[in-house]
């Protein structure tokens, strides 16, 4: 099936256009009406489990699934980059460690030159359109939404389950609300923010996905482990 | 276990977030087409192995990606100092600071 309509060069090269925008195609990855998309985790069957358990614990588990995920790299010392991608997002790109969130989107910083932007699904192939026809030079943008998933996590005992997972500190006094660090997790990595004084988010990898499912039940075994659907 | 600061990230991390990643500061022949055997085979296979300050590459594997310098001492294991790619080190050993010509 092709859908043409989907698929677009974002800034094609008009004559007499004095720096002309290198042709890229930028294309609309949700699938649409057609085929279904299944998330990561779309074989737990977290609903059913939410749904057949009023389980209460110290630790809540919900996936946040089948979000936009766009990667964002570019240089914070190129004034027009960031110019442009603040003109876009309504937000100044977070410095290291910090996450911005306005309304339904999160900015992550990953790394010196690297963001990592989620949002609702539908939003993300627009988001991406704009950041193209906004930026000019040595920038990237990769939608890597089939590649990853968060797991939201909530609740008094989950500090004592990332504790367990990763070797960071999850102190209060070295993961405030608003911090985002990139670590170890499990045998696994994962993209950990701190959402609130009782939530977190882990961004994870598709494939690991099930992996760390089963790691967290199995880490939060012993203060009871609820589900949101 | 280290305990390494990420020049980076700007704080501290676990050794576990990290990998090795060899000697530091190796120049690649400008000329490649012209350097003798041996320069090019110094260049590709001959690594410093001191007892004492070492500069090596790291990388911050599981948590920016970014490569970095660090000088550390191989036999008290102690790291000296950790400085950005394109960065020289403020701590060299006197053989270092001969064969850059700065001693
Ligand atoms: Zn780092």
């Amino acid at each position: 099936m092709s859908d043409v309509t989907n698929v677009e060069a974002s800034s094609p090269v008009q004559a007499g256009e004095q720096a002309a925008k290198p042709q890229v195609a930028v294309m609309n990855l949700l699938a649409g009406e057609g085929p279904r998309a299944d998330s990561p985790l779309a074989h737990a069957e977290l609903g059913a489990i939410a749904k057949q358990s009023d389980a209460k614990g110290g630790v809540c588990l919900q996936e946040l699934k089948l979000l936009g995920h766009l990667v964002l790299r570019g240089d914070p010392n190129n004034q027009s980059f960031v110019a442009g991608v603040t003109k876009v997002l309504g937000v100044a790109l977070p410095a290291a460690l910090k996450t911005e969130v306005i309304g339904e989107l999160s900015v992550h910083w990953v790394s010196p030159d690297e963001w990592l932007l989620i949002m609702p699904a539908k939003q993300a192939f627009q988001l991406e359109r704009e950041l193209r026809a906004e930026l000019t030079g040595h920038y990237a943008i990769v939608n890597v939404s089939g590649g990853q998933t968060v797991l939201r996590l909530t609740g008094p005992d989950v500090d004592k389950v990332l504790c367990k997972s990763t070797p960071y500190d999850v102190h209060e006094r070295n993961f405030p609300v608003g911090k985002v660090v990139t670590s170890v997790f499990a045998k696994s990595q994962a993209v950990i923010s701190r959402s609130g004084e009782e939530a977190w988010d882990l961004v994870v990898r598709r494939s690991f996905a099930d992996y760390l499912w089963l790691w967290l039940q199995d880490a939060s075994a012993e203060y009871g482990l609820q589900i949101k659907g | 276990m280290f305990y390494i600061y990420c020049p980076y990230c700007q704080e501290h991390r676990e050794e576990e977030e990290f990998h090795a990643a060899g000697q530091a500061h190796i120049a690649r022949p400008a000329d490649p087409d012209n350097c003798t055997d041996e320069e090019w085979g110094d260049y590709l296979y001959f690594r410093k192995n001191p007892r004492g300050l070492h500069h090596e590459m790291w990388v911050h594997a599981a948590g920016c990606r970014k490569f970095f310098n660090m000088t550390r001492d191989t036999q008290s294991y102690e790291i000296k100092e950790v400085y950005k790619m394109g960065e020289q080190p403020q701590i060299v050993s006197e053989q270092d600071s001969i064969a850059r010509g700065t001693a």
